[in-house]
């Protein structure tokens, strides 16, 4: 309500909906799905890594001080792990574990940026969807349908050949496919809250449809929404390795670890494994520690489900 | 039956029209004219209306889409800009390689999948249950094209067991001929498809146990072995038809990163070499083809399901 100001005939209706007296057991169901998640160990394997990785790239530059804009080295070129560059260093001379740090930091941010930037387009459009039915349905879901119908990588790598990527460019890229999940998946819960009690009392009272769908359905959606939103982090990490391992990502000197990945693989004959793995391993890791949170937070929801 | 079929296929056409608009858009998104993004920025004007004029340019935009359209319908994907060949040509030549690649390890990874998912639902949360889960989870959260690179690192440049690149024959004879090069892109994709599925069937197999039918199974007396063997494995057997047609696009772009990975010359291994090059034909023909060929995957699999599965058909 604070965020409108005005009030309106809808603010009147909340207490008097149905789910009015959750106010106490709203907040002990929120707990129930807080412990179930901390409970779940690999939720906190996978918050904790999360944190380690978001701290190694974003922190871990500035005590670990390399070299990472003009190191153009040949000399220092493809060698193998040391005292001095506990990782190795790549073809153009660059340390990899400094390396590591800052090319995490675009795959997180773009990682999170894709994930909020998806999933808001894709709540909105499910939850219009969904209230509206009909003919606004029929079309608005068809559009879903046609863009996933087209595997989605084709989609990227014809836009980024078209398109010069930035950072921007590409996180508008990767959304313009990603929001197409939670499109669906709260469209269809849509479809079953806009038939309760408490959505009909507001219509009822006036409330405007705007004012139901973003005040009423979208926050009864929040699980399903913070589930997917984890998911997407995930895949989007993915495929940006992906991306830019085949050359389609952010152009030099932006790094990152599939970009790091796509350097390397071309020297893997000769035995420098610190080109593959090591960004191999952080990629996995971070995706694993997203799917893992995203994996628990199911499950912690669906208990709150279960024990209403 | 017959009207759900109906309905199901009107819905796949709609979803096909709306594939080709997509791509008639994407073709419009390069900045810039078409033209002066192919013939250079030092293009005259009259060089751009001639091309415009022999493409069709200079219509307005539906006049055009109905071109477009038109000549997809008569299977015309276009010219590729760079290599004096149709995007028609490329794609017949080098289609049935992809279908070696991507049907292969297709059949492989449900051959995997399936026991391993019913293994799981039977001893649910024992040690087999959990190594299957974090095994499948783990190559779950793995890129593709790493998989494929610490496979080559292993087999090819490790063990020298197999070569490292995929056979480079440009007929099927001659790649099945050098068919060692084929068994790491296999497993590859074999290994991102059982990820795919391993979870899927895990649970389905699962659901299926707590079905009715079973407990009648069981209650008539009927073997543990049978139960398995008749119940649980021929209904295993039929979600496997959705989690296919499902998993298609899923499918289709780990083939495409596989060829690139292990420099196979199919058709996945032309878009990433016409995307290299700015052949933009080639790589909207290609998205037009994938996209087309999931809408028919999805079809063909829901018509699967209604056949395989008679509850369908009475709804």
């Amino acid at each position: 309500m604070a965020v409108i100001g005005i009030p309106d005939i809808g603010d009147v209706a909340e207490p008097l909906a149905p789910e009015g007296g959750q106010a106490t057991s709203g907040g002990s169901a929120w707990r129930i799905v807080l412990r179930t998640f901390v409970e779940n160990r690999l939720a906190v394997i996978g918050i904790g890594l999360v944190v380690l990785v978001t701290l190694f790239c974003f922190v871990g530059p500035l005590i670990y001080h390399t070299n990472q804009v003009l190191a153009v080295n040949l000399l220092g070129a493809n060698k193998p792990p040391s005292a001095s560059h506990p990782l190795g260093t790549d073809p153009n001379g660059f340390d990899i574990l400094g390396r590591l740090m800052v090319g995490g930091q675009s795959s997180l941010e773009i990682g999170f940026a894709v994930g909020i930037v998806a999933t808001t387009i894709g709540v909105l459009w499910g939850a219009i969807s969904g209230f509206f039915g009909g003919i606004v349905d029929a079309v608005m879901m068809r559009i879903v349908d046609v863009l996933l119908a087209i595997p989605a990588l084709f989609i990227f790598i014809y836009l980024a050949t078209v398109i010069r990527p930035t950072i921007g460019i590409l996180i508008g890229i990767l959304s313009l496919i990603g929001w197409l999940g939670p499109a669906r998946l709260v469209r269809g819960e849509t479809l079953s809250l806009r038939t309760r009690e408490y959505v009909q009392a507001v219509r009822v009272m006036g409330g405007r449809s705007w004012r139901v769908v973003l005040r009423h359905i979208v926050p009864n959606t929040i699980g399903t929404i913070v589930v997917n939103a984890t998911f997407q982090i995930a895949d989007a990490i993915l495929v940006l390795a992906t991306l830019s391992f085949l050359g389609f990502g952010l152009p030099p000197p932006a790094v990152n670890w599939g970009g790091m990945l796509s350097n390397g693989v071309s020297y893997s004959a000769d035995g420098y494994w610190w080109l593959i793995y090591p960004a191999g391993i952080m990629i996995i890791l971070t995706v694993i520690a997203f799917n893992f949170i995203g994996d628990a937070l199911r499950d912690a929801l669906e208990v709150r489900l279960q024990q209403r | 039956m017959t009207g759900y079929l109906i309905r199901r296929v009107l819905q796949a056409i709609v979803v096909v029209i709306g594939v080709t608009i997509i791509a008639f858009i994407l073709q419009h998104a390069i900045p810039g004219s078409l033209a002066r993004s192919i013939i250079g920025p030092r293009a005259t004007q009259v060089e751009i209306d001639a091309f415009n004029r022999q493409y069709g340019l200079d219509h307005p935009v539906y006049v055009q889409y109905l071109y477009f359209f038109w000549q997809l319908l008569h299977g015309n994907l276009g010219e590729s800009y760079k290599l004096n060949q149709s995007v028609d040509s490329i794609i017949i030549h080098e289609i049935p390689k992809d279908l070696l690649l991507v049907g292969t390890s297709l059949v492989l990874s449900v051959l995997i999948a399936v026991p391993i998912g019913i293994a799981q639902a039977v001893k649910r949360n024992k040690p087999v249950d959990h190594v299957a889960t974090g095994t499948s989870f783990f190559l779950y959260s793995m890129p593709s094209f790493w998989l494929g690179i610490i496979l080559i690192d292993f087999f090819a440049i490790t063990l020298h067991v197999l070569p490292p690149e995929a056979p480079q024959g440009a007929t099927i004879t001659q790649v099945l001929a050098d068919w060692q090069g084929l068994i790491l892109p296999i497993a590859t994709l074999t290994l991102v498809n059982f990820a795919l599925f391993s979870r899927y069937m895990r649970s389905s197999a699962i659901e299926t146990l707590a079905q009715d039918y079973i407990r009648t199974a069981r209650a008539k007396g009927l073997s543990e072995r049978a139960v398995r063997a008749r119940h649980l494995l021929r209904n295993s057997l039929i979600s496997i038809a959705t989690l296919v047609g499902l998993s298609l696009p899923a499918i289709i772009t780990a083939g495409l990163v596989t060829e690139a990975v292990f420099n196979f010359p199919a058709t996945g291994y032309q878009f990433f070499l016409a995307a290299q090059n700015n052949d933009y034909p080639i790589e909207l023909g290609i998205t037009v083809l994938v996209g087309v060929a999931t809408v028919v995957g999805n079809l063909l699999a829901d018509i699967a399901y209604a056949v395989l599965d008679p509850r369908v058909r009475y709804n």
